[in-house]
């Protein structure tokens, strides 16, 4: 007993009045960053044409983690070509079975190298390492392994229909989700037998270049996924105008979204746009309380509030307002902001500085135009790309923070009286993509859910995702879904015409 | 009935509420959404609790404990060796605190009284017909008496479930009220028994009806059942005392007991406290774990963290 010492430290002081959660840092060591990134093009690494690379850094910190090519317009062209060759030699023919297979692997790869994955989407978006862990990356693999079930059961799924691969899909991804973008993309192209070209986000191609990795590891044949970098306006306008593009799937802001809509009009391409939002969360006055404020911040302070889907416009039946935003007032003051790698980091980092900008640019036009701030006092870090959670009340529809998508930790709450009122002002916007609805009574939310007009309508929950579940928008946020058997049908010809 | 006395516990005077009003309380509290609840409980129990913070949150286990001993087969040599380690729960380490209380049968009080004279440990005792709550009314409340005139500093009585779910509210309420006038000013605390409510909607309900009847605590479970604490019942009080105090400016404590046997799940319930109800609730006044066997894995992860080397079960006493 007596040679193992038992007293080396003293306790801290037991009577300290907040506890102070040392860094738990999740480490890096498992992501092997290499200096530069090449293109991914017929199954192997290739130099850009043009010979430029364009840094990529980490927004929590602002430093560079790696230098990523540039791809020209004949790089695309080349893409283009091997995902063509690929489609019709090696992939439109292959029997479901055996493309589900390959799809199994990169699920199976992704799961096992989670902790890279999550580590590096980390590093590279600024998001927190838990989201990263426990949202993004299973996803990820949930969405190629439910996209595998489906790869020999086309005909099922669209019975009395003679289902074809379109070939090749041009895809578009953003920077909020990035590498769970991609498999929301990839996975039902690959099942259905299509060939993908993959154009992750300038900001944040780090994790898509992995992807191209676990593609390698799973023997994927040469050309079925190709990943090209660059920026969006140029690398993705000639990839989307490439004549051998079958099929455009975009997820990203509705500016751009309109510029693809035009620039493919009459092309005969097959488009899918997943866009902006502006979503309705609904608090009736019946909801359960303190998880429709767990719900309220999840809706919006997920991501920071960078999800296209975000509950950024937060109705609350009058009755319970003053409840709910004290109740929320405290719950943010409690948020932990910072270091994404922080294992209990709530809130992470801005992805960029144009995003912080357009962010800091709104808030200030709250202000101006007459709404009330609140932002709980939490210490920022000095460097890298932040914004403190902030709520607005006093907000009223015609505000432009109740109508433009922020696209960050921004809430801003309005009121109503009636159901009626709230169906009606919750649907007074451009977009549509989800809302969310908190009442304790079953026939409500039924109610409510009919005369929503938004594609994806939570009840008593937010920013809940499922393979299995259908995703899209309404209105300026886009058409076509992607999740569930309807994530099928954008890329199928589903008469048999078009081969 | 009068109702209830003023007892000076808490920050605020005590609330009087009539049976009336408590039972408005009741059936007016908020909804509960068990999938929600569950989830953030989950995402606090979470948290990554490190060196300096673990250590702190392992100190504070140990304050906040009620070393506790409820079985029939209970003797003064048992509740003797209790209390001293209790008192000193690790005799090779001066530095490592007494427990917050011990917790028996009031039939042992005067056992531990005699042991805890000059110590800070506090007595508690079960009372009231525990853990069924359904001995004759005048019995429950003369077993209170007894372990109040025995020397118990704490009292823990069992909600009575039966009146409770079948929903006479004002009934379970005033038999609350008379527990509370017989306790006097000695602490008390009130078991839920939320492994046998059946929903986090009772569960809330129960805690505003312990609340409303003065308790200075409101506690999980008996430890006599199946379920014991778990984190989505213990954050569903917790959320409960949180807007009473906002209410009534009385902050009353929780107490989670039965199941808690690890170290790892004090700190989650501490994560619980501290994101919940606050810095203000980190103390033994107002949080408690009552558990068996805790204490020597909290001195066996303390000791890990300080040499970061484990030793094996038979360094720590199993008193």
């Amino acid at each position: 007993m007596s040679d193992i010492e038992r007293t080396t430290t003293q306790l801290p002081e037991p009577s300290a009045p907040a506890w102070e959660y040392a860094p738990a840092p999740e480490s890096k060591e498992i992501v092997r960053l290499r200096d530069r990134y090449d293109l991914f093009v017929d199954g192997r690494s290739i130099e850009p044409k043009t010979g430029r690379y364009f840094e990529t850094i980490d927004p929590a910190h602002e430093e560079p983690l790696a230098e990523v090519a540039e791809a020209g317009e004949e790089d695309v062209d080349l893409a283009a070509r091997a995902a063509r060759e690929a489609w019709e030699t090696r992939w439109r023919d292959l029997p479901g079975k055996e493309r589900a297979k390959y799809l199994y692997r990169i699920a199976r790869a992704l799961q096992e190298r989670s902790r890279e994955f999550a580590v590096l989407e980390s590093m590279n978006n600024g998001k927190p390492i838990k989201e990263s862990r426990d949202v993004d990356v299973p996803l990820a693999a949930a969405h190629f392994f439910y996209y595998a079930g489906w790869a020999d059961k086309l005909e099922y799924a669209f019975p009395g229909r003679s289902p074809r691969p379109l070939g090749v899909a041009a895809q578009i991804t953003p920077w909020n989700f990035p590498l769970l973008m991609c498999a929301w993309k990839l996975a039902p192209a690959l099942a259905t037998g299509n060939t993908a070209i993959l154009k992750p986000a300038s900001t944040t191609p780090l994790t898509a270049l992995l992807l191209a990795e676990v593609m390698e590891q799973a023997e994927l044949p040469p050309g079925v996924v190709n990943v090209i970098t660059g920026p969006g306006g140029k690398t993705g306008g000639w990839l989307a105008a490439h004549p051998d593009i079958a099929k455009i799937a975009f997820t990203g802001s509705t500016e751009i979204g309109k510029v693809l809509r035009r620039n493919v009009a009459g092309t005969g391409k097959r488009l899918t746009l997943e866009l902006g939002g502006k979503a309705a969360n609904i608090i009736f006055e019946d909801a359960p309380i303190d998880q429709a404020i767990e719900g309220i911040v999840n809706g919006i302070f997920f991501n920071q509030g960078e999800v296209c889907c975000a509950g950024s416009r937060l109705f609350v039946q009058e009755s319970v307002a003053d409840v709910v935003v004290d109740k929320l007032k405290s719950r943010l003051s409690t948020l932990r902001v910072g270091d994404p790698l922080d294992k209990n980091t709530d809130v992470g980092a801005i992805n960029n500085r144009d995003q912080l900008e357009k962010i800091a640019e709104l808030v200030q036009s709250g202000i101006e135009e007459g709404a009330e701030i609140f932002q709980p006092e939490c210490v920022l870090p000095e460097r890298g790309f932040w914004f403190r959670p902030t709520l607005f009340t006093n907000v009223s529809q015609s505000h432009r923070i109740a109508r433009e998508e922020i696209f960050g930790p921004v809430l801003s709450i309005l009121t109503f009286r009636t159901p009626d009122e709230a169906v009606e002002k919750a649907n007074n916007t451009e977009y549509g993509l989800s809302a969310g609805i908190w009442t304790d009574k079953g026939s409500r939310i039924l109610w409510m859910a009919e005369r929503m007009k938004a594609g994806v309508v939570w009840a008593n929950t937010f920013n809940r995702f499922d393979p299995a579940s259908p995703f899209g928008g309404y209105k300026e946020s886009g058409f076509g879904r992607e999740g569930g058997r309807h994530g099928l049908e954008p890329y199928l010809d589903l008469d048999g015409g078009a081969v | 009935m009068s109702r209830v006395a003023e007892t000076g516990s808490g920050t605020g005077g005590l609330v009087r509420y009539a049976p009336r009003d408590a039972v408005r309380l009741v059936t007016r509290a908020p909804a509960v959404d068990a999938v929600g609840l569950e989830e953030r409980a989950a995402s606090l129990g979470k948290r990554s609790i490190k060196k300096d913070s673990k250590l702190w949150a392992l100190d504070l286990a140990i304050r906040c404990m009620d070393l506790t001993t409820l079985e029939g087969v209970d003797t003064p040599g048992k509740v003797e060796a209790m209390c001293a380690k209790a008192k000193r729960p690790d005799p090779f380490d001066a530095t490592i605190p007494p427990v917050a209380a011990v917790c028996i049968y009031a039939q042992l009080v005067p056992v531990a009284v005699e042991q805890l004279r000059d110590s800070p440990v506090k007595i508690a005792s079960v009372a009231g017909g525990f853990p069924a709550g359904l001995a004759p009314l005048d019995a429950r409340l003369a077993d209170i008496r007894l372990a109040v005139d025995s020397g118990a500093d704490e009292i823990d009585i069992v909600l009575n479930r039966s009146m409770f779910l079948s929903g006479d509210y004002a009934g379970a309420f005033e038999e609350l009220v008379a527990a509370r006038e017989a306790a006097g000013d000695t602490h008390l605390k009130v078991i839920l028994e939320t492994g046998e409510l059946g929903s986090y909607d009772r569960v809330r309900q129960a805690s505003v009806l312990a609340m409303a009847a003065g308790a200075d605590f409101i506690k999980t479970s008996t430890g006599k059942i199946g379920t014991g604490a778990t984190l989505g019942s213990a954050l569903c009080m917790m959320e409960a005392a949180r807007d009473f105090y906002a209410e009534t400016d009385r902050r009353v404590g929780v107490k989670v007991a039965g199941g808690v046997r690890a170290s790892k799940q004090a700190i989650q319930y501490l994560v619980l406290v501290y994101e919940t109800l606050g810095a203000e609730w980190m103390t033994p006044d107002l949080f408690r774990i009552g558990a068996s066997s805790l204490l020597n894995d909290v001195l066996m992860q303390i000791n890990k963290e300080r040499t970061g080397r484990y030793q094996g079960p038979d360094y720590f006493t199993i008193d």
